[in-house]
Order: structure tokens, then sequence, then C-alpha cells
């Protein structure tokens, strides 16, 4: 019955759609981001309006050497997927293993901060509001990028059992996509709180 | 597994055991069967949220009542919001969408069908969570407590002093699970539609209530996640001391309520522009012409999803904010107005003319029309921030609210139930009870909250639990609990058409309506597969240039 719909009329000669994982992962991006924006407005919010100390001025060291390294990962993720893409598999599996030692490195930069701000500073999520806009929005990103490692982490897992070929690139790329987004938003993090915060 | 599919005959489906039966439809990934199980399970909480609401208003029937306690009516109103909001409308609009809009853009099935799944069982799991608060509200140790909060839970009654035990937990942790639910469905929904539309299908020549979807799924992505947020953060303070909504602290009360909000009025038109939507293909059927200004009434729709995003403070207008916020916020409410205009007069361009047949479908499309045009009127009047200092909190803005969502949401929805089934189900629905929903609706309705905005004029306001005798309450608040128990009634009939017309309805053929969109050119219900062949269009009424290949509408667009 249905086939008759097409007896009418002529298939259109180039019918291509996007590629439904990077739209989906698009839509998700820009969810996240609205989950983000909202932490970020109560960061700037509560800016200056803790009733105790510490305060970002006397405790905050701004993590220069981590921020780099999360955002070279971009880099490497970049071109991972892209020599995926050109079948050069070894490259992919190198990059691609750099990607996840950075990104692991970043995650190990904020596990000292926190570290030295807890048993140093003495400051806690419930020490002050400082405390629990700082650890939300940090955390939320540190548990984006933890999210973020293990599927690369997978990802790496399949690769070294020689089961990542080149026609799955667009699928790599999509979570390359997601990687990219935690560096973004890292970018409007790391500027709010240790730039404008401060 | 396709040539299988085909060649499986009805009658073998159902002479399998229950157990084979409820194992499949438990592991479903078929589009179809989701958007069933949505709708199957909006219509059970449904039920929930309505003996709720029937609870209130037999409180509420007259002076000093004590049906209830006052602690009681507390649960009983912020489970009544709760339920209808995010368990019944949320699920049942993505239950239609969810079964028709791969169907209309002529796909085998949504782009994740596992995603899918996974998104209804999330919003499952949360309608299961907000309801096991009336037993584990206060620990699994003590008597059960539903949460008492409100809908909206305003800072800081959700702290841990004045919300004690876990009623509070379990309502936040209901709506985090189905927000996720929400978000995971509408990512689905704007990839099907972007990535697996049929050869043809350009966006210009796509069903309007696959546009609307589109727009309504963007709307879900921007406006659902505050709430999330906020959620999250509720939960922070609640469990590990932190102070967002604590103002004890330093922390904000007003903040929660522009989180809030900036979930809650987008929300709004999360749920009308799917009902736009129905209306959209229902009004066209049901004139025999087509849509009156398409590309109108998609811009319409972008533009009311653009300006609800920035109008979220006139919920908000007795809190104190500075006249600048309250201009801003009023003008951009009123502004609203100008969009819905549109796709009111586009709806009544379609009838204009038109061969109008009354049946039961178009009779709730005509409800809505009359209703949605009035709950607009008294939008536009609260939007006025100084009259709004009057009606704040009285039940004027109750029958306002519920003008939008009964009057106008739910009466698209019937109209939609009565246009789809018979394609979901094979059978017509009873055109004979259908009047008699209808016009029991129609009474019951307008019984309650053309009266409800009375007593909200003359000062009752919202939440009480009960009033004094002597202020001119009791006769209104009689008759608008007359007027729900009419509404429940016409619910009863159908609920009783619904099962009824499921074994004896009429058989309802491939196209019972002689529509245009394409989920009419297959069989009712649809094969697991939808089209055996993927269809080909070449305009934005497919079936009509297969019924009428003498003047098909691709020479005119």
């Amino acid at each position: 019955m249905s086939a008759v719909a097409s007896s009418a009329v002529e298939i259109p000669p180039a019918w291509t759609l996007p590629y439904r994982g990077k739209v989906a992962m698009a839509s998700l991006i820009i969810a996240e981001s609205a989950i983000f924006t909202i932490f970020v407005v109560a960061y700037l919010f509560y800016l200056g309006k803790s009733l105790t100390g510490p305060t970002p001025r006397e405790v905050l060291e701004t993590p220069i050497f981590f921020t780099i390294c999360l955002l070279s990962s971009s880099i490497t993720v970049h071109f991972a997927s892209k020599s995926l893409e050109r079948n050069n598999r070894a490259t992919f599996l190198a990059l691609w293993s750099l990607t996840i030692i950075l990104g692991g490195l970043f995650l190990f930069g904020t596990g000292i901060e926190w570290h030295r701000l807890i048993y140093e500073h003495g400051l806690k999520i419930s020490t002050n509001l400082f405390g629990t806009t700082y650890y939300s929005l940090v955390g939320l990103h540190a548990f984006h990028v933890s999210a973020g490692l293990i599927m690369l982490t997978i990802v790496l897992i399949f690769g070294l059992a020689g089961q990542v070929h080149e026609d799955q690139f667009r699928r790599v790329g999509v979570l390359a996509l997601y990687w990219h987004f935690v560096d973004a938003v890292w970018v409007v993090v790391f500027t709010v709180v240790y730039i404008v915060g401060r | 597994m396709s040539s299988d599919a085909i060649t499986i005959p009805a009658l073998q489906i159902q002479e399998k055991p229950w157990v084979d039966l409820l194992h499949e439809w438990v592991t479903t990934v078929d589009h179809k069967r989701l958007g069933i199980l949505y709708i199957v399970y909006a219509l059970v909480f449904l039920v929930f949220g309505g003996i709720e609401a029937l609870i209130i208003r037999v409180q509420l029937m007259h002076s000093h009542n004590n049906f209830v306690s006052p602690q009681v009516f507390n649960r009983m109103f912020t489970m009544h919001g709760t339920t209808m909001i995010f368990f019944v409308v949320m699920p049942v609009l993505f239950g239609f969408a969810n079964y028709l809009v791969p169907l209309m853009i002529g796909a085998r099935d949504m782009a994740f069908p596992r995603l899918n799944a996974f998104s209804f069982w999330l919003s499952a799991f949360g309608g299961l969570l907000l309801y096991f608060s009336f037993l584990g509200g206060s620990g699994l140790y003590g008597a059960g407590s539903a949460p008492d909060v409100g809908w909206w839970a305003y800072a800081p009654l959700t702290a841990r002093a004045f919300s004690p035990g876990h009623s509070s937990d379990y309502w936040t942790l209901a709506l985090l699970v189905s927000g996720f639910g929400s978000i995971g469905t509408s990512i689905n929904i704007i990839a099907t539609i972007l990535c697996l539309r049929c050869p043809g299908m350009k966006l210009n020549r796509m069903p309007l209530l696959a546009w609307l979807n589109l727009v309504m799924a963007g709307m879900v992505l921007i406006a659902i996640t505050p709430l999330s947020a906020a959620q999250i953060m509720l939960l922070i303070d609640r469990y590990l001391g932190g102070h967002f909504f604590d103002a004890q602290a330093g922390g904000s009360a007003v903040l929660w309520m522009h989180f809030f909000w900036i979930f809650g009025h987008p929300e709004v038109y999360i749920l009308v522009i799917p009902a736009f939507a129905f209306l959209s293909e229902i009004v066209p059927v049901f004139s025999r012409k087509p849509i009156f200004g398409y590309p109108v009434m998609v811009a319409a729709t972008i533009c009311i999803a653009f300006v609800s995003l920035s109008v979220w403070a006139h919920h908000m207008f007795t809190v104190g904010m500075n006249s600048y916020a309250n201009s801003f916020f009023a003008i951009t409410t009123m502004a609203v107005g100008i969009p819905t205009g549109i796709k009111i007069f586009n709806w009544i361009g379609t009838m204009w003319g038109g061969r109008i047949l009354f049946k039961v479908p178009m009779l709730f499309c005509l409800g809505f029309l009359f209703q949605f045009l009035i709950a607009g009127l008294t939008g536009i009047m609260q939007a006025a921030a100084p009259f709004d200092w009057q009606l704040s909190l009285s039940y004027f803005v109750v029958a306002h609210f519920h003008y939008v969502i009964v009057g106008g949401i739910l009466f698209a929805l019937f109209g939609a139930f009565y246009y789809w089934c018979p394609k979901m189900t094979g059978r017509m629905l009873s055109e004979r009870l259908g009047r008699w929903h209808f016009w029991l609706f129609v009474i019951g309705f307008h019984m309650t909250f053309d009266v409800m905005h009375i007593p909200g004029l003359l000062g009752m306001p919202r939440r009480i639990y009960t009033y004094e005798p002597g202020r001119g309450w009791d006769t209104l608040n009689l008759i608008v609990s007359i007027g729900a128990f009419i509404q429940a009634i016409a619910i009863l009939v159908f609920v009783w058409n619904l099962i009824s017309s499921y074994f004896k309805g009429a058989k309802a053929g491939n196209d019972p309506w002689d529509a245009w969109t394409l989920e009419w050119s297959t069989s009712s219900p649809p094969p697991p597969y939808n089209f055996a062949t993927i269809p080909v269009v070449a305009s934005r009424r497919p079936l009509w240039d297969l019924k009428h290949p003498e003047d098909p509408d691709s020479l005119y667009e």
C-alpha cells in the first residue's frame, strides 16, 4: 500500500541527510550547555556573598599547566579521528592514548587542587557559598571529564583489540565532538572561576 | 527478520502466552509500542492525578470542611500538580510524538530505538519514585508521607529543617530522572526528524506535527535542563550540606524561583506546542482544506519558542523585582500573544470556506480554539504587573492555567485520541460515546474553571485547605466541585470508549478520515517496519497526490 506513494513521484537525485550521531551529540551539547549555564550563573551570582572565609582570592591558584593539558587534548583527539578516517590506525591509537593521558593529567590536577583546598585551607562544600558553588561547578565539569575518559578508554580497548576500523570514523568523531565540548566548557569555567571570580 | 515479520498474521501474535507478550512489551524498542507504553502510562497517572484533584475539590466544597487534614491537603495539591505536568501531559505528548513522527516522515523507527526505550523506562521509573514517597517518604521506619512543598517547591520549604524525612528527595529524584528521560526522547526526536526523513520530504514539506515536535524537542533541551541543574543543587543542599538556597548562609531563595521558572514557563509551551501540532493536522482534514499559512505557522512556532524563554519572571511579580524587570517581563509576556494569535487566525483561516465535518476530533479542536483564546486573554490580564499584584497566588491564577492545560492542551489531546486511535488499534472509537464525552467534559470544564475565576477575583488564595463561611465563596466552590465530578464522569466515558472500541469497535481500515499524511498510507495498526517500501514524496500532502494524480499538490508548491 505504501509502495504506491512512490509510484507517482520520482526519487530526488541526491538525497542525503545529516549523520544522526552528530545531530544527537549536538543536541546533547545544547542540553548540557544549559545545565552548565545555570551552575555558572549561580557561581557568578554568589561571588562575594559568602558570610565566612575562605574567599577565592585567598585560596585559588590558577591551574595553568593542567589547563594546557586539557586544551591540547582537544588537538590530539581531533588528529586522532582524522588519522582513523585516513586508515592510519597506529597514529590513531597513539594520539587517542595521548588524549586519555592528557585528560587523566587534568583530572589528577583537579584532584591535587581539591586536596590542597580541603586539607590546607579547610574549604569544603559545606564551608560557605564559595565552597558550595566552586565544588559544584568544577565538580560538574570534572564529572564530564571522567565520563569522557571512560568512553575514550572503551574505544581505546576496542582499538587495541583491533576492532576500530576506518569506516567507524564518524562514530569516533561523535565522541571527539563530546570531548571538544568538555574542553570548551573548561574555557568558560576557567574564565569564570580563576579570572573573573578572583 | 523482515521477511518473516511480513508473513506473521495478527492472529498468531495473540495466541502467544501472556508471559511472552509481556516480555515483548517490556523489552520492545519499536517506536509504536513505546509510544503506546507512554500513552498508557500517562493515562494511569491521569487517574492518580485526577483522584487527587477530586480530593482537593471535595475538601473545598464548603467552608470549614474536614474531609482531609491540612497536611494531607498540602500533599494532594503537590502531588496533583507534579503528577499532571511531569507524569501525564509530558509522557502522553512524547507518546504521540514517538508514535507519529516516524510514520509521518516516512521512517521505519526513531533514530535511536534503544535510547528511546531507555528514556521511556527512565520516565516510568521517575513516576514510581514519586509515588513510592507515599510509602517511604519518612524513611522506611515510619508512616509514609508524600511531598508537600507545592509543585514548584520554593526554598526554604525544601530545606532539611522544614522538610524532614525523604519526601522532598523523592520529589527531586523523580523529576531529575524523568527529566533525563525527557532529554533523551527529545534528542531522539530531533535526530529522527533531521536525519531519517524519506526521500523528497524536505523540511518545508514536513507535516506540521513533525515541525512543531521538532521545536518542542529543542525547547526541552534548553528548558528542562535548568530544572535538572536546580534539582542537582537542591540535592547538594540536602545531602552534602551545600548552601545554594540556604538564606542563613547567604544563599538566596529567589534564585531557586528564577531557576524553577526558567524551566517552568517554557514548560507550558513545551506542553502546548504539541497540542498546536494536533490541531494543525486535525483541523485541515476535517475542514477538507490544506492548512492555511504553512510557513507562517512554522515561523510563529519558532517565534513562540524564542519569546517564551524570556518571560519566566512574570511568575514573580509579587517577589519584589525592580520596575525595569517588571516592565521587561510584562512586555515579553504580552508579546507571546502575537505569534499565538497568528496561529489561531491560521486555524480559523483553514476552516474558513471549508466543508467542515463535525466529527468528534473536530469538536475537541473547536473546543480548544474557543477555550485557548479565553485562557490567552486571562493570561494577558495577568501579564500586566500591577494587576497581577492583585491576582497572584489567587484562584484566578489557578483558573487561568487550568484553562490553558485542561481547556487547551487536554482538549487537543482528546481530539488526537479520537483522530489517531483508529491508526493505533485498527478500530474506530465510538462516535456516540465520543459526543457524550465531549459535551459532558465541556459542561464540567466550564462549570469548574469559568466559575473558579470569581472566587479568585474575590480574593480566595490558592493552596488554602479551608475557608471561613460568609465570604461569598461557598456557593461558587460548590459549583466548581460539582463541575469537577462531571469532568470525572466524562473521563470515565472516555476510558469506557477506549476499552469497548478496542474489542468491538468498527474496523478502521487504512485511512478512515480520508487524510493526507503518510501515516494513513500504511495499515492500521502499522506493521513493525511501518512501510514495506520507503515512500517518496513530492508535496506536503503525499496522500492527496496519490488520490488525485490528475491534480497533485506538487504542481502548486
